[in-house]
């Protein structure tokens, strides 16, 4: 094939009839356009008239230079133009296929899998062996080459992992046979990559598949001067880029949503960029996961441990009249081990209560007020963690002397005792080793920690279980007892130096942490996580989807210390006891490096590029020129004019007719959809589908008009990118498996729709196939449009939801399918059963989404004469199904116009009445 | 050589014409009420004009019993005077006519032949004894003399322009003539210049088709003639347009100047337009001047 650039051609000859344009030209110029003879009466009239001038003897320059394009273009059309010609790539003997596999190709996985497809085609018309390997997932036994077609139907089961290969050589090594080699790269590199790129050279010839993609990797959060910083590295470096971090969390009803977002931008030239995010304290600690926006691979998602979480802890101290003696402060010291890693809060109790912290330290306090105590035992109940300190006020009240006082977990002797002072006999007392059963084991006591004072705890059977932290002679130093959800600790000394130095030591701070107050501010070393084992909690796979990890084995912590992702420590949030440690595929040290190749190794894109015939295209170009030239002969001759205009004209309007044009203005479109009730679908793409959702729409609105006083106009087809979606109450989402994703700013206004009392309702069409959640096409591309989307917790239509008696009394909501799987907002967890009643007080408002696979827009569906477009189910029962998804959607659009009128109890009596009971 | 199946054949081709045509213009003529058509004075008729007491000279049989017994006086029953007029008509045959520039429209030979009986109809109807120029056809009355008429107007010529032939006009009766008037003008001057030295009145009737009126043409274009014969090739129709208007114009100026000064009435009908309107002319054309 001969190529002139990227065009190639069939038959390059045939472009020498170019040559004869301009005799052409020449011969076209001579002939004028032919005279019409035309019948005419009046030519008597006519005789001895002359023209005026001689005109119109050759033809117009314009018009021949459209011929001539016109057989230009029909000389180069068959000449077989070909846009970037495939020449097949040659080669005998076996062939591997290397895929480097790891998470920084996922995100245009797919892309690889082509191009891998395009070479197993081109193997298999040389008829090669090839074999497939995944560097990230060697297969077992050597090198599996097999007949390309074997391979191209396995191709499906190749995926990306979320760790980058190492150590592969000696796998490679085993064999010994002679192959040529595609690699396939991530554009990454790893340890290793270049001694296996010897090794397959020494094989035979390697190419490389490689395309410049900029790869971004996001680090692990830290936390700085009361802020979150994120950072995120790069290769190549190169040009600024502007990208975007969103944190994900749960929102208080647990549903997960995005927290924050912030804009991150790498300044040309610089591999790093850095930016912080600034959250409240609430916000901040329910952060799992950061995520670099748009980007689906494991290196743009860090999850969060709790090396990013910070307690709230109130400090009250009882005594606070000494102004001005800081150090001698009972929360001086608290103050500074709390401080790196706990934000403080203080204040009154009542105050302090409002804002439910994790934890509450009374330093000295004795007595709470009646109603102050209760409701801190109520906090304490509910989980929060009361940790008080001794002091010479406790020491004199008689708090939990006589009984056993809730807020104490031990009952107190009065006075308590001092030792080795001035005063006392005996030496200050140390501390005794710590149990295996108390919460400080492990830690190691200096030597100089020496207990003056404390108070005493009355001997009592249950002492014993509540002791976790003791002196040497035996005595309580710590005392725990668990109360509801929390528990309450008292530490018998005071939380300044009066009593003992246990405040100047840097054990008091490690009791602290391990007491959970505070938090540990640095992930753990390898001597501390020796011999413990870990627990996978969530894993990320390569794409940077968290999947559920507890059916995995534990993870020795020893691996875990070494934090790097590979085929036995997954990424993803390991628990241990009551810590969590997140192993994420980028670490905080974590440097992209480029794949370097040889300048001996041929590197190509990754693009399949497409051969394009471009002789349709040249051949119809020729015939719309001679369309035009018959037209412009015909003006020209005259022949537009007179009896024959009107064929021309519709000739003309054939041509010209263009794709109708989106004439609708906003405005119109606006004023279309408010003057009138208007139900509304979102434009998927597929015009069958489209048409399908708007004669389900049209059927549903037949079907209000007849039956209820809502009364719609003709339904709207509305585009998600581009339309105002306020103005609809309600919207039809036929979710298509190959629905592209909506914008950054659709799901902005999807969202605002939601959160403003729209409905959406999805509808994935495959209910007869799938069942809810499951893997259907159109169930994952649900599952991914919805990801963004701000749609609260949902549960199955429960049988006393409003939806089932805003207009019609229902307990099925089938479409052309009848599956029960519809589901809607949850209920809140605090509605009740009111005796005598059948429904429950459920909450107020609309629900945001109906999602379910019923398919109703093709039950609703009615053709222009007003006919039933699909068949539902059989006979009778079937037309009676369709009834009822008739009704289910006037139940639907009621609820959206009405909301939940029909949910107050002033209904009971009539409803009750009409249920026949 | 005539077989009688030729005959036949032909004599049915020709034919064919007649009834449609006849019912068409019968359409048309029953579109027009006959009003005032006596002469409004005693005289020879059929129709009873008044009762007139008995004059010495009048024929004993001529009295009317019936009347005369109601009274003394004898009476006589006068008739209407009753004057049969003769009216010929040419309507053009010529192949030029034959034109029809749409096929929503009809052809000016149609509309002319269709003008032409439906007067002759009306005529008729009212009591005059119509025939057609040339002794072809002598003026009669009757059904018999329509049939023929139709007949005769069914025929077609072959020549491009026809021209009226003034022969067979009967003094001070009256004529007119349907056509296009594109031809030569010479045999019609001379053919309203005989009739107006018998004393004969009438009207001339211009049918043209809408686009001989507008000549919406352009380009290079050859005109022809309906038969052929004469041709003009142009090749710049659009910048004839004037100039064929002025000639259109001057020529309706010569016939209407014509009709003018032999006492005619000249009126231009364009094939577009309603037959009615033309009939309605023609035929108070020929009324007015009685």
């Amino acid at each position: 094939m001969w190529s002139l650039g990227p065009i190639g051609f069939a038959a390059p000859w045939l472009l020498l009839g170019l040559i004869a344009l301009p005799i052409l030209w020449i011969l076209l110029r001579a002939v004028p356009p032919a005279p019409i003879r035309r019948r005419f009466p009046g030519v008597a009239l006519l005789l001895g008239l002359t023209d005026d001038e001689n005109q119109t003897d050759r033809t117009p320059w314009w018009l021949l230079l459209l011929r001539i394009l016109a057989v230009a273009a029909a000389i180069i059309g068959f000449a077989g133009p070909v846009l970037n010609p495939q020449n097949a790539r040659e080669g005998t003997g076996d062939l591997v296929i290397l895929l480097d596999g790891s998470w920084a190709g996922a995100p245009a996985w797919q892309a690889r899998i082509d191009r891998v497809d395009t070479l197993l085609s081109e193997a298999a018309l040389a008829q090669r062996r090839a074999a497939v390997v995944n560097l990230n997932d060697l297969p077992v036994g050597t090198l599996p080459f097999a007949a390309p077609t074997d391979w191209q139907n396995r191709m499906p089961s190749i995926q990306p992992r979320p760790w980058q290969p190492a150590n592969i050589v000696d796998w490679f090594a085993q064999t010994d046979s002679d192959f040529e080699t595609y690699w396939i790269s991530d554009g990454l590199d790893w340890d290793g990559r270049t001694d296996l790129l010897a090794l397959l050279e020494s094989r035979g010839n390697v190419t490389v598949f490689q395309t410049p993609r900029q790869n971004i990797g996001l680090r692990p959060a830290r936390f700085e001067d009361g802020e979150v910083i994120v950072s995120a590295t790069r290769s190549p470096i190169g040009n600024p880029l502007e990208t975007a971090v969103t944190a994900i969390g749960l929102d208080p009803a647990g549903v997960e949503r995005q927290l924050a977002s912030v804009p991150l931008s790498f300044a040309p030239g610089e591999p790093v960029a850095e930016t912080e995010i600034i959250l409240p304290p609430e916000l901040r600690n329910r952060i799992t996961r950061f995520e670099i926006t748009g980007t689906r691979s494991a290196g743009a998602v860090s999850l969060t441990d709790d090396a990013l979480k910070r307690r709230e802890v109130a400090l009250i101290a009882g005594r606070d009249d000494r102004e001005g003696l800081e150090l001698l402060s009972p929360l001086f010291y608290l103050r500074e081990a709390l401080e790196p890693t706990a934000d403080i809060i203080d204040g009154t109790l009542d105050d302090i209560l409002l804002a439910n912290p994790d934890v509450i330290i009374l330093a000295d306090v004795a007595n709470l007020a009646g109603s102050e105590a209760e409701s801190v035992l109520e906090w304490v109940e509910n989980g929060g963690m009361l940790l008080r300190f001794a002091g010479p006020r406790l020491a004199a009240s008689d708090q939990g002397r006589n009984a056993v006082d809730p807020l104490l977990p031990v009952r107190l002797r009065s006075g308590g005792r001092s030792v080795g002072g001035a005063m006392s006999w005996g030496e200050p007392k140390t501390l005794a080793p710590f149990a295996d059963d108390s919460p400080f084991f492990g830690l190691a006591i200096p030597d100089d920690v020496s207990v003056t004072s404390q108070v005493m705890a009355q001997p009592d059977p249950t002492l014993a279980d509540r002791v976790i932290a003791q002196l040497t002679d035996g005595t309580p130093l710590v005392t725990r007892s668990i109360t509801g959800e929390g528990q309450i600790v008292l530490v018998h000394v005071t939380a300044n130096a009066e009593w003992s130095s246990l405040p100047l030591s840097g054990l008091f701070v490690q009791m602290l942490e391990r007491l959970a107050v505070s938090t540990r501010p640095a992930s753990p070393d390898a001597t501390e996580l020796a011999g413990t084992t870990w627990l996978p909690n969530k894993v990320l796979d390569a794409y940077g989807r968290l999947e559920d990890g507890t059916a995995l084995p534990g993870v020795a912590g020893e691996m875990l210390a070494e934090g790097t992702p590979s085929p036995t420590l997954l990424p993803g949030l390991y628990a241990g006891g009551d810590r969590q440690l997140a192993i994420n595929v980028i670490g905080e040290e974590t440097v992209l490096n480029v794949a370097a190749w040889p300048a001996r190794i041929a590197i190509e894109g990754m693009d399949v590029v497409r051969e394009t015939a471009l002789k349709g295209w040249l051949l119809t170009a020729t015939v719309m020129l001679l369309l035009i030239d018959v037209i412009a002969s015909l003006a020209i001759g005259g022949r537009l004019k007179g009896p024959r205009a009107d064929v021309a004209a519709a000739l003309a309007l054939a041509l010209l007719w263009a794709p109708d044009v989106q004439a609708q203005t906003t405005e119109d479109f606006a004023l279309r959809a408010t003057s009138e009730v208007v139900l509304a679908h979102v434009l998927t793409g597929d015009t069958e589908i489209d048409d399908i959702a708007a004669a389900g729409l049209q059927g549903l609105s037949q079907t209000l008009f007849r039956r209820t006083s809502i009364e719609p106009a003709a339904p709207i087809g509305v585009n998600i990118e581009s339309d105002e979606l306020a103005f609809f109450p309600f919207l039809y989402w036929p979710v298509t498996a190959d629905q592209p994703l909506p914008s950054r700013e659709a799901y902005g206004k999807l969202n605002r729709y939601l959160r403003s009392g729209g409905m959406i309702m999805f509808d994935t069409r495959d209910a007869d196939t799938a069942r809810f959640g499951s893997g259907s096409p159109e169930g994952q591309r649900l599952q991914a449009i919805a990801r963004s989307l701000d749609i609260p917790g949902i549960e199955r239509i429960p049988p006393d939801h409003v939806l089932t008696r805003t207009f019609y009394l229902l307990q099925d909501f089938p479409g052309r399918y009848a599956s029960r799987d519809v589901w809607v907002e949850a209920a809140p967890i605090d509605a009740q059963t009111v005796e005598g009643m059948p429904f429950r007080n459920l909450n107020d408002g609309v629900t945001p989404v109906i999602i379910g696979g019923n398919d109703w827009a093709r039950a609703w569906a009615v053709d222009g004469n007003g006919r039933r477009m699909f068949p539902v189910g059989r006979g009778m029962s079937g037309e009676r199904q369709r009834e009822i998804a008739l009704r289910f959607g006037v139940n639907v659009i009621m609820h959206v116009l009405t909301g939940n009128y029909k949910s107050d109890q002033v209904h009971v009596p009539d409803l009750l009445d009409r249920l026949g009971q | 050589m005539t077989t009688p199946l030729a005959l036949r054949s032909d004599a049915e081709a020709l034919a064919a014409p007649l009834p449609p045509l006849l019912a068409e213009a019968e359409h048309l003529a029953t579109t027009v009420l006959l009003g005032d058509h006596g002469r409004r004075r005693a005289g020879t008729g059929d129709t009873f004009w008044q009762y007139r007491p008995a004059q010495p000279h009048d024929e004993a049989r001529s009295i009317d019993w019936r009347r005369s017994a109601r009274s003394d006086a004898n009476f006589v029953q006068d008739k209407e005077w009753q004057i049969a007029q003769s009216i010929i008509l040419w309507v053009d045959q010529a192949a030029s006519m034959s034109f029809g520039s749409d096929d929503n429209l009809p052809t000016k030979a149609a509309r002319a032949r269709t003008l032409g009986l439906a007067c002759a109809i009306l005529l008729i109807r009212g009591g005059e004894r119509v025939g057609l120029t040339g002794l072809r056809l002598p003026p009669r009355r009757g059904e018999a003399q329509l049939m023929q008429m139709a007949q005769l107007l069914s025929q077609e010529d072959t020549t491009d322009y026809g021209a009226p032939e003034a022969q067979g006009m009967l003094p001070h009766s009256r004529a007119f003539f349907i056509s296009d008037f594109l031809g030569d003008i010479k045999p019609i001057e001379e053919a309203l210049m005989r009739a107006a030295d018998r004393g004969v009145g009438g009207a001339l009737l211009q049918v043209l088709d809408p686009q001989e009126e507008a000549f919406p043409f352009d380009g290079r274009t050859i005109f022809e003639s309906m038969s052929g014969a004469i041709q003009h090739e142009t090749l710049k129709a659009g910048d004839l347009k004037t100039r064929y208007l002025d000639r259109l114009a001057e020529r309706k100026d010569r016939l209407q100047h014509l009709a003018r000064i032999t006492g005619w009435q000249f009126q231009t009908h364009h094939t577009g337009q309603s037959a009615t309107n033309a009939l309605l002319w023609l035929y108070g054309a020929l009324e007015h001047q009685r």
